[in-house]
């Protein structure tokens, strides 16, 4: 289990892809549309103060995510 | 009349273009089936007029949540000529994906793909014509904000419309048919999609190699610094509302005087010849009431005005992501907070605005604690106030203050209530790039805004205005305002309750009446203390009232109900009247300790 890379664990300024989303139907739904989905590129540019969301960015979208959101989301390693 | 749609992703400025294709003559319009209210309006193509209809931002057909479901209902509902698809033209890697749905499902359908000048910017290049072949629908560009390509979508519109037309036959054109068996074609068409995007993509969109706008990242390394970000916001807010407050105060004032003036010497030898009751209902009562709404116009147009500066700017996204760590822990989320900031002009769009959270819970919440933000017709209260009993620099601290007890309340509300309306709505939302704003766009949004504001607050406020005149002047021939007058009576059979407080049997009926909108409390006081002119009107409270006293009245008043519209709209957003109850309940039982705590502690300390 803890050998799954999740975007939670993603330093600033690192990339990765995105393998598979293991989120509740509503939120994996807006991932998506987001542009979150299983082979696309993802960066994280910066997290936020006392354990804040995470500013990234996944095609030409920017989005910020609850960290407890990020970790549903499994990255190659 | 026949109807065309405008549907599209969230922020991809689909009310942008609604308002350059119609002039923004919008009404909203409630829609037969559907709880929510769309905007529409009238357009004339073709030759003929038809009604535009701006559905709300979706991601999805296939999605969700609310809006998603309104959207599928108004189309299962509503026969539409014609869609116009508005995406993204600098997103296009993810927000074609709608457009495919609308083709799959067969919808007679126009892409318009807007924010060119944003795609061009970031370097993402877009083809036309080759995503119109592949799609088979007619796709323009257009910058809606800055008015690009308008005139190629109403001739690519007219020349869709007369098509439709010709392939029917004349005579007048048949509505179509609203769609059937949406939700299970809609799941047969997902498997082609994935497919279906990336061969629309590599036909007419290349995207580039590298992130290109500079601009968006050094102001966030800074925006959302750490460290930095959050001081330099409220810094910035801090700012704006200086701002609003030093322009709009004296423009209020001068429009007050005005109507006033007008009342005197035009409204008052006209209706000299009724009976002085009818008269002074008429003068005192209505005509006030009307005056006093109006006067306040300015200040809630500036406000709305800086906020839409702010968040056309991108930077209450930014609100969002930086409030969202402590927003949490209180059981909340980032749009909570940049909804309770809003709440600083009116609660009443602020309470609207929960609409976006899904979750029941954190909407609740949301509405509990947004009427503790510091509207500005409270502000109004305070003002005056301060400057009735403090010299300048204490009155300034004193309003700081009570900006800190608005957070303090909101604050505290949620700690006591998140257990009971607990919520798991995860929170992902888009950091759009900054942009600058545009002055007419500014102008007519703030415009559509403030109209909202007098659709909502107008009844109430006019209604106030009127039964605070009727309570003052009844039973006939009483002194008004006087002690044997309905409002002196009600103020005298309140006192055991207030009087713990501090607050005498004249403002208990100035609080009673603002109960149903503050902006009527200080026209109250005028009219119970018998004095018109603020200056002799504050002099007049200042030689009844002390310090202590006038403070637990502001605590009182910023902590309390705001009004019958915050209420009402509570009551409609929430359709629970216990909620309601428990929404007043709470702010007055705080209201009323929190008074208590700080009137008889200043006593203890030997100040009354
Ligand atoms: N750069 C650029 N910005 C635009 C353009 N059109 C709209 N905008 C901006 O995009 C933002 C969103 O526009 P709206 O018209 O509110 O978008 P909407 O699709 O109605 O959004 P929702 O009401 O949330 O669904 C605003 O800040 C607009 O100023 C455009 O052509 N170019």
């Amino acid at each position: 289990m803890h050998a799954v890379r999740r975007l939670v664990d993603l330093r600033p300024g690192g990339t990765a892809t995105v393998v598979s989303l293991a989120a509740e139907r509503g939120l994996r739904a807006r991932l998506e549309a987001l542009g979150l989905r299983p082979g696309q590129t993802v960066q994280v540019l910066r997290r936020g103060w006392w354990s804040g969301p995470l500013h990234i960015r996944v095609g030409m979208t920017e989005l910020m995510v609850r960290r407890r959101d990020a970790a549903c989301v499994a990255l190659a390693a | 009349m026949n109807t065309l749609a405008l549907l599209g992703m969230p922020n991809t400025g689909k009310s942008t273009l609604f308002n350059r294709l119609t002039g923004s003559h919008a009404q909203i319009g409630n829609w037969p089936g559907l709880t929510v209210e769309l905007m529409q309006a009238e357009v004339t193509l073709a030759g003929r007029p038809w009604q535009l209809v701006d559905l709300p931002g979706i991601y999805d057909l296939r999605g969700h949540s609310g809006d998603e479901a309104v959207v599928r209902r108004f189309l299962e509902t509503t026969p539409v000529d014609l869609m116009l698809v508005v995406l993204n033209a600098s997103q296009l890697d993810r927000q074609l994906r709608l457009a495919l749905q609308v083709q799959k499902l067969g919808l007679p359908a126009l892409v318009v793909l807007n924010m060119a000048d944003e795609a061009r910017r970031f370097g993402v290049q877009v083809d036309p014509r080759a995503l119109e072949a592949a799609l088979g629908l007619p796709v323009v560009l257009t910058s809606a904000k800055y008015g690009g390509g308008l005139g190629t979508v109403r001739e690519a519109l007219a020349v869709a419309l007369k098509h439709g037309a010709e392939t029917e036959g004349p005579g007048p054109i048949p509505s179509p048919r609203p769609v059937q068996q949406l939700e299970s074609r809609l799941q047969a068409i997902d498997p082609q999609l994935d497919g279906a995007l990336a061969a629309l993509l590599q036909a007419g969109v290349t995207l580039p190699q590298q992130w290109r706008d500079r601009w968006t990242r050094r102001l966030d390394a800074v925006l959302l610094h750490p460290v930095l970000g959050l001081p330099l916001f409220f810094g910035a807010m801090a700012l704006m509302f200086q701002l609003i407050y030093a322009i709009g105060v004296p423009l209020q004032e001068g429009l007050g005087t005005l109507l006033d003036l007008l009342g005197q010497h035009a409204l008052k030898p006209l209706l000299a010849p009724l009976p002085p009751f009818v008269s002074g209902f008429l003068l005192e009562g209505l005509y006030q009431g009307i005056g006093t709404v109006s006067a306040f116009l300015p200040v809630i147009f500036l406000f709305f005005l800086a906020m839409g500066v702010v968040e056309d700017s991108g930077y209450l996204s930014r609100a969002a992501y930086l409030m969202d760590a402590f927003m949490e822990r209180l059981g909340l989320d980032g749009r909570s907070f940049v909804l309770a900031l809003m709440g600083f002009g009116c609660n009443v769009p602020a309470i609207l605005g929960t609409r976006v959270m899904r979750d029941q819970g954190l909407r609740l919440l949301s509405m509990l604690i947004i009427p503790f933000s510091l509207c500005s017709a409270r502000l109004n209260v305070f003002l005056f106030m301060a400057a009735a009993f403090f010299a300048p620099r204490q009155g300034a601290l004193v309003i700081f203050g009570l900006y800190l007890m608005s957070f303090v309340a909101a604050v505290l509300t949620a700690l006591v209530f998140r257990g009971r309306f607990a919520s798991q709505e995860p929170l992902v939302l888009e950091l759009p790039p900054y942009r600058l704003p545009t002055l007419t766009q500014m102008f007519t949004r703030a415009w559509a805004e403030v109209r909202h504001f007098w659709f909502w607050a107008r009844r109430f406020i006019i209604f106030g205005v009127v039964a605070v005149w009727l309570l003052n002047n009844l039973p006939l021939g009483v002194e008004p305002a006087s002690a044997q007058s309905l409002s002196g009576q009600l103020g005298t059979a309140l006192a055991p309750l207030l009087d713990p407080i501090g607050i005498n049997p004249k403002l208990t009926v100035a609080l009673v009446f603002g109960f149903i909108a503050k902006e009527i409390v200080l026209g109250g006081l005028a009219v119970i203390y018998g004095q018109a002119d603020p200056i002799a009107l504050s002099r007049a409270i200042a030689a009844e009232v002390s310090w202590p006293q006038a403070l637990s009245f502001m605590l009182f008043t910023l902590l309390y109900t705001p009004c019958l519209s915050t209420v009402a709209v509570i009551r409609s957003e929430s359709k629970r009247l216990g909620f309601t109850a428990l929404s007043v309940g709470w702010s007055l039982g705080l209201a009323w300790i929190s008074c208590f705590v700080l009137y008889q502690g200043l006593a203890w300390l030997g100040w009354r």
